[in-house]
């Protein structure tokens, strides 16, 4: 099953405006799907009983720099059909077009729980903002890092100091207070 | 005319604490990467780090003498690093292992320290990418005549 054929399964559900085919050099199917849209067309993959794309692969956001809109989100995904390799499409890569002003687009881990982690890291290291995400907080950098650094615009390297924190001090009294709760505790036990 | 039924040893006490501390440099396990490779072999049997008295790698800071920096040290890592630094009892001592640790090596990057001496006072700086198990042992031998030329009661 090609690109055009998924879309033209996809269209009996989903508003056909945003689906695009995409002719791919490596022969995979490959469609644009509309931002607004995302959620649902993820959804129908999923369920849909000709293409079942349960398993998300990867998600991968990439930055054409000077060009607008600047992002792209790629999708990749799998079908194992009905029972193990069945007559649905094997695999499909799914692109969203992103602007670089308002890099915004709705999260897919509702659909895929695999996707949370992996919007973490595009939200981690590209700044793109997936909106209601259940946990989006950084995954990789420390956590007051400061900007995105897989973006074009960010040097290669920052010549910063490192940042490595005041020792643990513990004064005296919460030392003795430390030790007198543990020994409490033992005598409770 | 010494006499020899009486077994009396004269010395400094600098040098009798110098020589207990350089006979039994008791490195904590800490491998950052590749380079902990190589510490393995130095450890292990063919190259027999026990030979200079520095065999027993500690799982606790609070138990060993020396950090053997081995591998690159990423921005997020360097408060566990200064940190573990910091747990170990004085006197204690730091190698900086390989081209990474001593000055960021192939990772000219944002999130690779460019020289663990930023983060820690570094004793002795072994090159190598990563260094022969020789030069790391070349490297505590030369930690071992430092401390030997150190004034343990200044």
């Amino acid at each position: 099953m090609d690109a055009t054929a998924i879309i033209g399964v996809l269209s009996r559900t989903v508003p056909p405006a945003g689906l695009e085919p995409v002719q791919s050099a490596d022969g995979m199917p490959t469609i644009y799907v509309a931002r607004e849209h995302l959620v649902d067309t993820c959804r129908a993959l999923r369920d849909m009983p000709e293409l079942r794309f349960a398993f998300l692969v990867d998600l991968l956001p990439v930055d054409y720099l000077p060009r607008e809109p600047r992002f792209e989100i790629v999708y990749l995904m799998a079908s194992l059909g009905m029972s193990g390799f069945g007559d649905t499409p094997k695999r499909l890569r799914v692109k969203v077009r992103v602007p670089g002003h308002e890099p915004t687009l709705p999260s897919v881990s509702s659909v895929w729980p695999a996707a949370n982690w992996s919007e973490r890291e595009a939200y981690d290291l590209f700044g793109i903002h997936f909106s209601d995400h259940p946990d989006l907080r950084r995954i990789l950098m420390p956590d007051d890092w400061e900007g995105f650094p897989l973006r074009k615009d960010y040097p290669v390297q920052i010549r910063l100091p490192v940042k490595t924190y005041e020792p643990l001090q513990v004064s005296q009294e919460q030392f003795v207070a430390n030790i007198e709760a543990t020994r409490n505790r033992a005598r409770k036990d | 005319m010494p006499d020899e039924e009486i077994p009396v040893l004269l010395t400094t006490v600098d040098k009798m604490v110098n020589w207990a501390r350089r006979s039994s440099i008791w490195p904590v396990t800490f491998g950052l990467a590749c380079c902990a490779i190589e510490m393995m072999a130095m450890s292990a049997s063919r190259y027999d780090i026990a030979r200079f008295g520095a065999e027993v790698f500690r799982g606790s800071p609070r138990q060993s003498d020396l950090m053997i920096v081995a591998g690159r040290l990423s921005r997020k890592m360097a408060p566990v690093l200064r940190r573990i630094y910091d747990q170990m009892p004085e006197p204690k001592y730091v190698i900086s292992m390989g081209a990474c640790a001593s000055v960021g090596g192939v990772f000219d990057n944002y999130a690779i320290v460019q020289g663990v001496d930023q983060v820690v006072p570094v004793d002795v700086f072994v090159p190598g990418c990563p260094p022969r198990p020789e030069s790391l042992i070349y490297g505590i031998v030369q930690l071992q005549k430092k401390i030997d030329r150190s004034k343990a009661f200044a």
